[in-house]
């Protein structure tokens, strides 16, 4: 059982990484990583977020939206999955702001370091997309939770990985028009070869 | 009066692409330009998108209080997005199996929030309408370029239909399957960025 959640775990991470094999969160995770320190603190609060709004998003799916969910209320015949994705942003919002307020009020150092990262979180896509692949993939509570914490992780290394990378790359000297925006689209593209060498791999 | 519309227009195609330059929208582009039947669907439903979230938010600009904006802007957009999924799901079915998750991805596609807050909020409607538009055909012509060699070097088919007929059905070109694989989007899209910098020096970025 826990050899299940394990290989979850590790395929979330590495072989279906948010990031280098699904490109979701592209554009802050081109945007932010200038910096080691800067990537650090965004990569933890998506990590918090993605592991609290999954498994949240998978009870509401389960218990009011899925064909048929709401009979235990005594209602049979109403499929609201049609409504899924207005729902879904609605709890992601709604989490990052509750996180946001939890954060000032008891934990205000950490609230200070992740600053305007917070409020990015709501519309990046590794976050959503982690909700619509678990709905997608018909995922239990429990493992919904695992695939949160998993799919956050890949993508925290993802971008702590590439502003390594950047922060070495200023010392190089690159062709005017690649500067910025372009090498970073070419190393995104190498380290994405680099992560492919995960994806044979059965667990 | 009709040039600042032009310029609406067409600005957004080389001179202000909202992929290489403002850095919009790459999150839901990449991962859907294998094949340019596909890029054409997501292209087609994200200037749908564009344009009428434009429009909306455009049309209650004055209404809408400061502080809950956002809210009120991912209220329209993911409304708009529901719609384009559902029309997708009706009328071509097997390339919205194809897209899976990235036409839902499309509500929290940064173009489209973007857009919204940096144009639409200022902007009386005609003008933001153009504004949607001009930029989700800059976003698509990124998406459509970089699926065009894709397919055709990946699978050397175009739509579908065969083009250099590959050497397992009997051909001469051996496929790249590379060019298949995600990794090649974000090399072209790097070569994209910098054919467009050699023509408009003036966005080369000082480091």
């Amino acid at each position: 059982m826990i050899e299940h959640y394990l290989s979850l775990f590790i395929k979330s991470v590495f072989i279906e990484n948010m990031a280098l094999a699904f490109f979701l969160g592209m554009c802050t995770y081109l945007a932010v990583s200038k910096k080691v320190e800067t990537s650090l603190g965004l990569g933890v609060a998506v990590i918090v977020v993605q592991t609290i709004t999954v498994p949240v998003n998978n009870l509401l799916f389960n218990l009011v939206l899925k064909e048929d969910a709401l009979s235990w209320a005594g209602i049979t015949g109403v499929d609201l999955t049609f409504l899924g994705l207005i729902t879904y942003i609605g709890v992601i919002a709604a989490m990052v702001q509750i996180l946001e307020m939890t954060l000032d009020k008891y934990v205000p150092s950490l609230y200070n370091a992740l600053g305007i990262f917070l409020p990015l979180i709501t519309v990046n896509c590794a976050i959503l997309g982690g909700t619509l692949f678990m709905v997608e993939r018909d995922y239990t509570f429990v493992e919904s939770t695992v695939y949160g914490l998993g799919s956050g992780t890949g993508w925290a290394l993802a971008i702590v990985a590439l502003a390594g990378i950047r922060e070495k790359l200023k010392y190089s000297n690159i062709p005017p028009g690649l500067r910025g925006l372009g090498i970073t689209f070419i190393t995104v593209g190498l380290m994405a070869i680099a992560f492919m060498l995960f994806s044979g791999i059965q667990l | 009066m009709w040039k600042k519309y032009k310029d609406l227009l067409l600005d957004p195609f080389f001179k202000n692409n909202p992929i290489a330059l403002q850095i919009l929208g790459i999150c839901s582009a990449l991962a859907v330009t294998s094949q340019l039947k596909t890029s054409l669907v997501m292209s087609l439903a994200v200037i749908f998108v564009l344009t009428f979230s434009n429009l909306f938010v455009s049309l209650i600009r004055k209404h809408i209080p400061g502080s809950i904006r956002i809210i009120v802007e991912m209220t329209i957009i993911a409304s708009l997005v529901i719609i384009a999924d559902q029309l997708i799901k009706a009328f071509a079915y097997d390339v919205s199996k194809q897209l899976s998750v990235y036409v839902g991805l499309i509500i929290t596609n940064c173009i489209i929030m973007g857009r919204a807050e940096a144009y639409a909020l200022q902007n009386p409607p005609g003008k933001s309408i153009m504004d949607g538009i001009g930029n989700a055909l800059g976003y698509s012509f990124v998406l459509l370029f970089v699926a065009f060699f894709r397919e055709l070097f990946g699978s050397g088919k175009l739509m579908g239909f065969t083009i250099l007929q590959s050497t397992t059905e009997g051909g001469w070109y051996p496929t790249n399957g590379m060019f298949l694989l995600s990794p090649s989007a974000f090399i072209l899209i790097g070569l994209l960025i910098w054919m467009i910098r050699a023509y408009y020096p003036e966005q080369i970025e000082e480091e």
